[in-house]
């Protein structure tokens, strides 16, 4: 969840002396200054290259671009929002190298009408913490994510795995804060839809209306 | 304003992160309050969202950490920061 302001600040302070600290010399430090962000750029990479050997040797190029290119950070962006944008281009160029070329257009389905009637699961129940302890869980929500399109894909894992704010999100993609709005709702929903048949646990059936109910207008 | 199901559904995202308008979020909170399905959509969808942060979903390659520093460490090493 988002930091408090006061905390964020804290951070923000501890990062710009450990930058300075680098940039005059003291270069170990760089490890503590990453630390915190690893699994962020993991993910980030992962959205673009959707394959693990691959993500990951994204993540190590984007964390040696970031520490050459220190010296260009400018403290009155985020730290984060910076190596983030730094991954997605890392990510992108080695897509484009490879020839996978991924474009965006046509991938895009903002324009169009979607089809986002959700899953109704009436008797669904908070689900536990307990359901990720299933192997089988994890693998389904990856596979979901992982077939959402390129764009929506990218969103949601900025904004709902990796909690980034909105604005941070539409900053580290270059795209406007309403259109990352839209491809987020779409993308939840989507998820929403994919997940809730499959995910039935932590639900009690009630008698009268049975396990699964259809929308009247199915 | 008398919201649809619909209606609900186009506004759960924003409803979720709390970017509603106070008076739209009222009249989507009236309709929550007596549709079962819209109700059942939105904690759904919460509940999805809450998992997707879990850690657990997508975990870091085993040894990724440490592959990383070791790799940092051989550049930390020999190389500066390019300058401005
Ligand atoms: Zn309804």
């Amino acid at each position: 969840m988002t930091m408090p302001q006061a905390a964020a600040g804290l951070q923000q302070e501890r990062e710009a002396a450990l930058i300075a600290a680098i940039l005059a010399g003291d270069r170990e430090k760089f490890h503590d200054l990453i630390r915190p962000y690893e699994r962020q750029v993991y993910l980030t990479a992962l959205t673009l290259v959707k394959n693990e050997t691959e993500a990951e040797d994204v993540a190590q190029e984007a964390i040696l671009r970031a520490y050459r290119k220190l010296a260009g950070f400018r403290g009155d962006a985020k730290f984060s929002t910076w190596l983030i944008a730094i991954t997605l281009n890392e990510a992108r160029s080695r897509l484009r190298e490879e020839k996978r070329a991924i474009v965006d257009s046509l991938d895009d389905h903002d324009a169009q009408e979607g089809d986002y009637t959700p899953a109704a699961l009436t008797d669904w129940r908070e689900v536990p913490s307990e359901v990720l302890e299933r192997q089988e869980i994890r693998a389904l929500m990856q596979q979901a994510v992982a077939e959402l399109p390129d764009t929506f894909r990218q969103v949601v894992i900025l904004r709902d795995m990796e909690e980034l704010s909105v604005n941070e999100t539409a900053e580290a993609l270059g795209i406007s804060v309403a259109l990352v709005k839209v491809r987020l709702h779409r993308a939840r929903l989507l998820l929403q839809k994919r997940l809730v048949p499959l995910l039935r646990i932590g639900w009690k059936a009630k008698p009268k209306s049975g396990m699964l109910r259809r929308l009247p207008w199915f | 304003m008398v919201l649809n199901c619909r209606h609900v559904w186009d506004r759960i995202s924003d409803y979720i992160d709390g970017s509603l308008d106070p008076s739209v979020r009222a009249d989507v909170e009236q309709h929550l309050a007596h549709c079962e399905i819209c109700s059942a959509v939105l904690d759904s969808t919460r509940n999805i969202i809450i998992l997707m942060a879990d850690d657990r979903v997508f975990e870091l390659p085993v040894d990724f950490s440490q592959r990383l520093h070791a790799c940092l460490d051989l550049v930390l090493a020999t190389e500066s920061p390019d300058p401005v």
